[in-house]
C-alpha cells in the first residue's frame, strides 16, 4: 500500500461546492451513485445530486438490528456502511450470460451484450476498497477473467470517504482495512465538520482522480483543516465496535473442524443466506438455464448463490454439506483462512454487515472468540 | 377432441378457494402459448369440453377433507402420468389445516343446524400423503412464473428452476431492505421457501410464509429470536406460523411448541 504523499499539499473543497463534484462528473459521463435513504436505511443507489445523500442522517449498529438517526449536524457521510455494497453495480445479483434459440440443425447462441455504464461511486468506505481490490482478485486475477466484471470495474470511478465514525458492528482497524483510505480511489474525501463550518479534505489517488480535482474549485488546506481529518479518523479507530484477533487464524481454524462451537452456532443459524448476500467480497453464483413454453428459446441466467444453500454442494447421490454446522464451518473457516490460501488476503474486510444483517444476530468475532478461547493448543 | 402430437392438461380441484388455477388463467400473456404447446383437455374453470384421460399433466389443487376427496385422487393419479400439486393446500394441507389442531366434531355441532350431513375428515392433508407425487409447487397462490416455469420444463423434459433456499436470498439479490433488522418487523422470510420474489418485504411487510418452510429451516432459532428482541408473545408466535402452510411438518411443530 502506498502511503499519501506527505509532501503533496492537503487540498479542500468547500462543502457550498460540492455539487460542483456532481456537474463534473456528468460532464465526464459519470452516473453518480452512492448513498441515499430508503425504506429505512441507508443504500446505494443512482444519484442526481448532492441533495440525495443522507444529509444529516446516522445509523446505529448492532448484531441483528439497524436503525436510522437523526445528527446534530448536516453531515454528508456521517454514517457507516448500510445492507448494499458497491458489488451489486460490479457483479449484479442476476445477469443473464446468453440466449439462444433453436435452428434448423442445432441452436444459436446470441452472446449477451454487457451493460457497463460509466458509474462515479461516490462514498467508498476504506474497507469497501479493500473489498472490491478482493473482488479484483478474484474476478480478474487468475487464468479466467470475467470479462464483464472486467468492463464495469473499467468503467467505475471511486471516490472514497474516510470513515469519521465507526459502527456498532464496525472492525476495520483491527482487520487492517480502515478506516482511512490508503489505496485503491481516485479521489478521497475526508468530511471535516467543525464550528460551523463544514468542508472535506480532498485528494486524488490516480490520474483521472487529478483531472476530476483540478476541475473542481479548491484551495490548500489550513493546519486546522489536516489536523480535522486527522482527529476524525482517530475518532472512527477508537469507536470501532468489534474487533477480531487474526491472530494465526488460519492454524486456529485448520486445527479446530470439530470445535463444539460449531454445532452451538449452528443452532442458531438460519442458513438464510444474508451474510453472504450482504458480504462485499462474497462471490459465488450459480447458473440456471431456462427454456420457454415453445422449446424454441433458451437463455443462460447467473444469479448470487451462496454456500448456505444446499443445492450449493449438491452432487450425484446429495449435498455434501447437508447439515447447518458444515456450512456456517465452511463460510468462516472460507472467509477467515482458506481465503488467505486461495488469495493471498483475508476474504473479511471488518466492514461488520454479516453482524447486522443476521437476523438472528450470529457474530462472526464472537464464534472465533469462543472458537480461540476454547481451542486445544 | 384429442389434439394430436400435444400433451394432455388436466387440472384438478380438491379442498381450496382456486387462487391457484387462476394463476393459469391469470397468465394472459402466455395462454395463447400454453395453449399452443398443450392441450388444456380438462379444466372446468376455462372451458366446459372436457377431453377424456388419461393426461400427460395433472395440475392438482386442494387439500384432501373429506372421504370422498380421499378416493377421487386416487381416480385422479390412475388417469395422470405426471401428477404435480399447486398451492399451499395441495402440498401442506392449506389453511383449513387448522382444523389438525381442533376437533372437528366438536365445532361441526356448533356450527352446523344438522351436523349430521356434514361429511368430513378429521384432519386437511397435502395429496402427498394420499398418492405419489411427482412435483409440489409451492405458494398461496402459486406465483404465476414459477407455474409457467413448470409447464415449460414438463415439456422440455428438464427439471424446473424452482430453489428451496429461503424468501431471504431473493429479497437481497432485490436489495430490499431487510424489515426485521432495520425495522424490527417480525419476518417469516428466512425460514420460508422462495418463489414469490419476496413479494411483502417489498412492500415493508414481514413474509407471512405463504411458500411454507424452504430447506433446513431452523424455525426454532428465528421464534427464540422473535420472541427475545422483537417482543412477539407466545400466543403470536403460534399463530405466526399457523396460517396457510399451518399443516407443514416444521411450521407445525413450532407453532405447537409456543401454546
Amino acid at each position: 500500500m502506498k502511503p499519501p504523499d506527505p509532501c503533496r499539499p492537503a487540498t479542500v473543497l468547500e462543502r457550498a461546492d460540492f455539487p460542483r463534484l456532481f456537474e463534473v462528473l456528468a460532464g465526464r459521463g459519470y452516473q453518480v451513485v452512492g448513498p441515499t435513504v430508503r425504506d429505512g436505511a441507508i443504500v446505494y443507489d443512482a444519484l442526481d445530486g448532492p441533495e440525495q445523500l443522507p444529509a444529516g442522517w446516522t445509523d446505529e449498529q448492532d448484531g441483528g438490528t439497524y436503525r436510522l438517526k437523526r445528527r446534530a449536524d448536516a453531515a454528508l457521510f456521517g454514517y457507516v456502511v448500510g445492507p448494499h455494497s458497491w458489488k451489486k453495480f460490479l457483479f449484479p445479483p442476476e445477469q443473464r450470460v446468453f440466449r439462444a434459440h433453436r435452428t434448423a440443425d442445432g441452436f444459436e447462441v446470441l452472446p449477451e451484450e454487457v451493460a457497463a455504464p460509466k458509474l462515479a461511486f461516490l462514498g467508498v468506505r476504506s474497507c469497501e476498497l479493500h473489498a472490491i481490490a478482493i473482488q479484483d482478485r478474484v474476478f480478474l486475477g487468475g487464468r479466467f477473467v470475467d470479462a464483464a466484471y472486467q468492463l464495469r470495474r473499467a468503467n467505475a470511478f471511486l471516490i472514497a470517504v474516510n470513515c469519521g465514525q465507526a459502527g456498532g458492528t464496525c472492525f476495520c482497524a483491527s482487520m487492517h482495512t480502515g478506516p482511512k483510505a490508503t489505496t485503491g480511489y481516485d479521489l478521497a474525501l475526508t468530511e471535516i465538520l467543525e464550528n460551523g463550518r463544514h468542508a472535506f479534505l480532498i485528494e486524488a489517488g490516480s490520474a483521472t482522480g487529478a483531472e476530476v480535482l483540478a476541475e473542481l474549485p479548491h484551495h490548500p488546506a489550513t493546519a486546522a483543516d489536516t489536523t480535522a481529518a486527522e482527529a476524525a479518523t482517530a475518532r472512527a479507530t477508537a469507536h470501532m465496535g468489534r474487533s477480531l484477533d487474526t491472530r494465526g487464524i488460519k492454524d486456529l481454524l485448520y486445527r479446530n473442524p470439530d470445535h463444539p462451537r460449531w454445532k452451538d452456532v449452528a443452532d442458531r443459524c438460519l442458513s438464510c443466506a444474508n451474510c453472504t448476500m450482504v458480504c462485499p467480497t462474497c462471490f459465488c453464483s450459480n447458473v440456471e438455464d431456462v427454456t420457454d413454453l415453445t422449446g424454441e428459446h433458451a437463455e443462460r441466467w447467473r444469479k448470487w448463490d451462496s454456500c448456505f444453500t444446499l443445492s450449493f454442494s449438491h452432487v450425484t447421490g446429495g449435498a455434501v454439506r447437508p447439515t447447518v454446522k458444515a456450512r456456517y464451518r465452511q463460510w468462516l473457516t472460507h472467509k477467515l483462512a482458506s481465503w488467505i490460501d486461495q488469495f493471498g488476503t483475508s476474504g473479511c474486510v471488518g466492514c461488520g454487515r454479516c453482524i447486522t444483517w443476521c437476523p438472528v444476530a450470529i457474530d462472526l468475532t464472537e464464534e472465533v472468540r469462543a472458537i480461540r478461547e476454547s481451542s486445544p493448543a | 377432441m384429442k389434439q394430436p402430437g400435444k400433451p394432455k392438461l388436466a387440472v384438478w380441484k380438491f379442498s381450496s378457494c382456486d387462487g391457484c388455477q387462476l394463476s393459469l388463467l391469470d397468465c394472459e400473456d402466455e395462454l395463447l402459448a400454453i395453449s399452443g404447446e398443450i392441450q388444456i383437455a380438462n379444466f372446468p374453470e376455462a372451458s366446459r369440453e372436457v377431453v377424456k384421460g388419461p393426461y400427460d399433466l395433472s395440475l392438482v389443487e386442494g387439500s384432501i377433507t373429506t372421504p370422498h376427496d380421499a378416493e377421487r385422487i386416487h381416480q385422479v393419479r390412475r388417469a395422470s402420468k405426471h401428477l404435480v400439486t399447486i398451492g399451499a393446500c395441495a402440498t401442506a394441507g392449506g389453511i383449513q389445516a387448522l382444523r389438525n389442531f381442533k376437533d372437528v366434531k366438536e365445532f361441526t355441532s356448533i356450527v352446523y343446524a344438522r351436523p349430521e350431513y356434514i361429511s368430513t375428515l378429521a384432519k386437511s392433508t397435502p395429496i402427498a400423503d394420499h398418492v405419489f407425487v411427482d412435483f409440489e409447487l409451492r405458494g398461496c397462490p402459486v406465483n404465476k412464473h414459477q407455474l409457467l416455469e413448470v409447464i415449460s420444463a414438463f415439456l422440455a423434459g428438464r427439471q424446473p428452476n424452482t430453489p428451496p433456499h429461503g424468501v431471504c436470498m431473493e429479497c437481497k439479490r432485490r436489495g430490499i431492505v431487510c424489515v426485521m433488522v432495520a425495522h424490527g418487523t417480525p419476518c417469516l422470510g428466512p425460514v420460508t421457501h422462495g418463489g414469490c420474489g419476496a413479494l411483502c418485504p417489498a412492500y415493508q411487510r414481514g413474509c407471512y410464509g405463504c411458500f411454507g418452510p424452504k430447506e433446513t429451516p431452523n424455525t426454532r432459532s428465528l421464534a427464540h429470536w422473535m420472541g427475545d428482541a422483537l417482543q412477539v408473545t407466545e400466543p403470536d408466535l403460534t399463530r405466526t406460523f399457523r396460517t396457510y402452510n399451518a399443516g407443514a411438518e416444521p411450521f407445525r411443530k413450532e407453532s405447537e411448541a409456543h401454546e
